[in-house]
């Protein structure tokens, strides 16, 4: 009787993968779980950054997990809030290392969280693999560190070359420029970048200041620029005051050809759609662009699970900037541990000077001081925004890619001004 | 640089506008810690959360993020009256207020941070208003809309509360308060009762200042830390006590600050405001206004 064989069928399919599941329950159970530990930002003026990189990474952790975990081992994460609190790091890995007895670490987000874990991991002789720390390990030349960040080798010129590049190509050539940027490590590295590039171009440099980071009102600082009469304002600052500087640029009437560079902010939807019109014109670095859809396709399955989880845990909607690199990060730690079949350091970061790995952000390797070894970051100019809702950043239209060359889609609109119409 | 006066008298209403923004967080710790002698380290705790429901209400119902502060401004009175109470019942009444009590409002402090970090995560919040983008200009000089609304709004709170605590038989009560509780008790008012008055009226004040600070600027549950120096900065450069004291001290560091960052460099204007309060107490140990 055909009902009875499709039963007798479903029991036996049934049979099989009970047995499948206590073999594979059976495999990890004997396997003790490969246990990564990291400080995350959660709380403090990084925290939305930090919170869509852990969500990032655990989507990672659940994928490799249901592949049957790395080197048969399920994958745990042992994390903590760093608080975006550098003071806080060194103890929270000492703790993880010592006594939560973690099998590797890696860093959490950013340049300030980084670098104060930098001393232990050369004392312990630890491969450490980090986030979005720009330019470290120029102070410290340590050979088993890795970066997950498109800056290049030189990760401050590389990352701030786009908008020297841009700018060169507008005719008459400009000549002066003001740096502004918050006192803290990232924008400290991102100018002393910018300050390479216009000793190359021969830039006459008018106003070279920074800002404490809770500056609240920033319209004198613009309005000192504005008295240097700069060709062009290269900023780098972290998102409260990249939102300050672009509504004061506004309301100003800031009076330069171009404007912006490395303000991490604008990379967010939060920002991208509390300030809205605001950006027109304005020019920065993006490591993402819809018009370039086609370039990333891998993207496509990682945004889609991605976006469900940022929605609940009220984090970046879009997750072009930060979030693949995380994932990223952890799809080449898990290449190499397969690779070398084990978690030695030394061996680990041997093989990952010498190799490629294929991740979701495309091809990564890694030169002599752990840095990217080809520079990919995007210099793009807003234009064209109308309103403030989110649905416009996710699809082509918003976006001119001014550099690098391969993903070129238009030239710069200047003056700055003029660009927002 | 090329100084003009333009570029002079931009700084001064930069600076002004500024400070507007600074007297409005800050009257409320001039009430409790001037005149109370609470030391609520949690008051920039209640100026976030004060940023939340404005961006809540404007989010949902599009309403006027200043507006919907002062319509709602008496639940900030009522929480203000309750943490009080808790306050007077588990450390004033015991004599424990110094540093027990010190530690309540750190707690206070952290506990409000979290809370908004668990409901509505860590991104930045902004408000949308229709004078948010707008800037009217005379000439070469500015006038941001979104720090003059707050500006206007906050010297009329201001005042307004000088006036409540001067012209008012309650307003009088606080001022004694601050100078003979047993005085007080004598002529048959419950110091404790005014006190909690007088403390709600502190977080009330602190709840419609949030609504300034969404409206300048994006907002996150931690950015309230970076006000706490701030607020005792003008408190004790004001004089404590005095509101009038508080609205000139915050005017004061809103311009230097602005000069400073104009004229010299913005990562001098620590630097320099800290330095005005030295000076200033070095001279006049008791503040610009204090008796």
């Amino acid at each position: 009787m055909p009902g009875k064989n499709v039963l007798t069928i479903l029991g036996r399919l049934l049979g099989a993968l009970t047995v499948v599941f206590a073999l594979a329950g059976t495999a990890f159970a004997q396997q003790p779980p490969l246990r990564i530990g990291f400080g995350m930002s959660l709380t403090g003026p990084l925290a939305g950054n930090g919170k869509a990189a852990l969500i990032a990474m655990e989507i990672w952790k659940d994928d490799v997990n249901a592949k049957g975990g790395i080197l048969g081992r399920k994958v745990e994460f042992v994390s903590y809030d760093d608080q975006t609190n550098p003071a806080t790091v060194p103890g929270l890995y000492t703790k993880l290392l010592d006594v939560d007895k973690v099998d590797l670490v890696v860093s959490g987000y950013g340049t300030a969280v980084i670098a104060p874990a930098m001393p232990l991991m050369m004392q312990r002789n630890l491969m450490f693999m980090t986030l979005f720390g720009l330019n470290v390990n120029s102070k410290f030349n340590y050979d088993r560190y890795f970066q997950i960040m498109p800056a290049g080798p030189e990760p401050a010129v590389g990352w701030t070359r786009g908008f020297f590049d841009a700018a060169m190509t507008m005719n008459p050539k400009p000549k002066t420029i003001a740096l502004v940027g918050a006192d803290a490590e990232y924008p400290h590295l991102a100018l002393e970048g910018a300050r390479v590039h216009v000793k190359r171009l021969g830039l006459k440099v008018v106003y070279d200041k920074s800002y404490p980071p809770n500056t609240t009102d920033y319209s004198p600082i613009v309005r000192a620029i504005q008295a240097t009469n700069p060709d062009l304002v290269y900023l780098a600052s972290y998102p409260p005051d990249s939102a300050g500087m672009v509504r004061a640029v506004n309301e100003v009437g800031l009076k330069t050809r171009m404007f912006g560079g490395g303000m991490v902010g604008p990379q967010f939807a939060a920002l991208k759609t509390a300030l809205g019109p605001l950006l027109n014109g304005v020019v920065n670095y993006e490591l993402y662009a819809p018009e370039l859809g086609g370039k990333f396709p891998f993207l496509d399955d990682f945004l889609k699970k991605y976006q469900v989880r940022a929605a609940k845990e009220g984090v970046d909607p879009l997750g072009y900037y930060l979030p693949p690199y995380a994932y990223a990060m952890m799809q080449v730690l898990d290449q190499a541990i397969t690779a070398t079949k084990g978690l030695d350091s030394a061996k680990l970061s041997e093989y990952m000077h010498a190799h490629t790995f294929d991740t979701f952000v495309g091809k990564v390797g890694f030169a002599k001081n752990g840095e990217w070894a080809e520079p990919r970051v995007m210099m793009v100019q807003f234009g064209g925004i109308k309103g403030n809702g989110v649905e416009q950043w996710k699809q082509p239209g918003v976006l001119t890619v001014l550099e690098p060359g391969p993903y070129k889609t238009g030239s710069v609109r200047a003056p700055f001004q003029d660009s927002k119409n | 640089m090329e100084v003009s006066a333009a570029l002079v008298v931009n700084a001064i209403i930069a600076g002004l506008l500024l400070g507007g923004f600074y007297a409005a967080v800050s009257v409320g710790i001039s009430i409790s810690f001037g005149m109370l002698d609470v030391v609520n380290i949690a008051h920039p705790a209640f100026i976030i959360l004060g940023s939340y429901v404005a961006y809540i209400v404007n989010d949902r119902f599009g309403f006027d993020p200043i507006v919907v502060s002062l319509v709602l401004s008496p639940l900030f009175f009522a929480l203000g009256m309750a943490l009080y109470r808790i306050y007077y019942l588990c450390f004033e009444k015991r004599g424990q207020e110094s540093l027990r009590g010190l530690a309540f409002f750190f707690g206070i402090l952290f506990i409000t941070e979290v809370t908004l970090v668990l409901v509505f995560g860590v991104d930045y919040r902004t408000v949308s208003t229709a004078y948010g983008g707008v800037t009217w200009r005379a000439g070469d000089i500015d006038f941001p809309m979104r720090l003059v609304v707050p500006f206007l709004v906050s010297v009329t709170m201001v005042v307004g509360v000088q006036l409540f605590l001067t012209h008012t038989f309650f307003g009088r009560a606080v001022l004694a308060v601050a100078q003979d509780q047993l005085a007080l008790r004598l002529m048959g008012v419950n110091p404790v009762r005014v006190k909690e008055l007088a403390f709600a009226l502190s977080i009330a004040t602190a709840g419609v200042a949030g609504s300034f600070l969404i409206v300048i600027q994006p907002v996150q549950p931690a950015i309230g830390r970076e006000y706490i120096g701030l607020v005792f900065a003008v408190c004790v450069l004001g004089g404590m006590g005095s509101i009038w004291g508080t609205l000139i001290g915050a005017l004061v560091l809103g311009i230097a600050e602005s000069f400073t960052s104009t004229f010299f460099g913005p990562s001098w204007a620590p630097a320099v405001s800290f330095g005005l309060l030295l000076a200033t107490l070095a001279f006049r140990p008791s503040g610009l206004f204090g008796r």
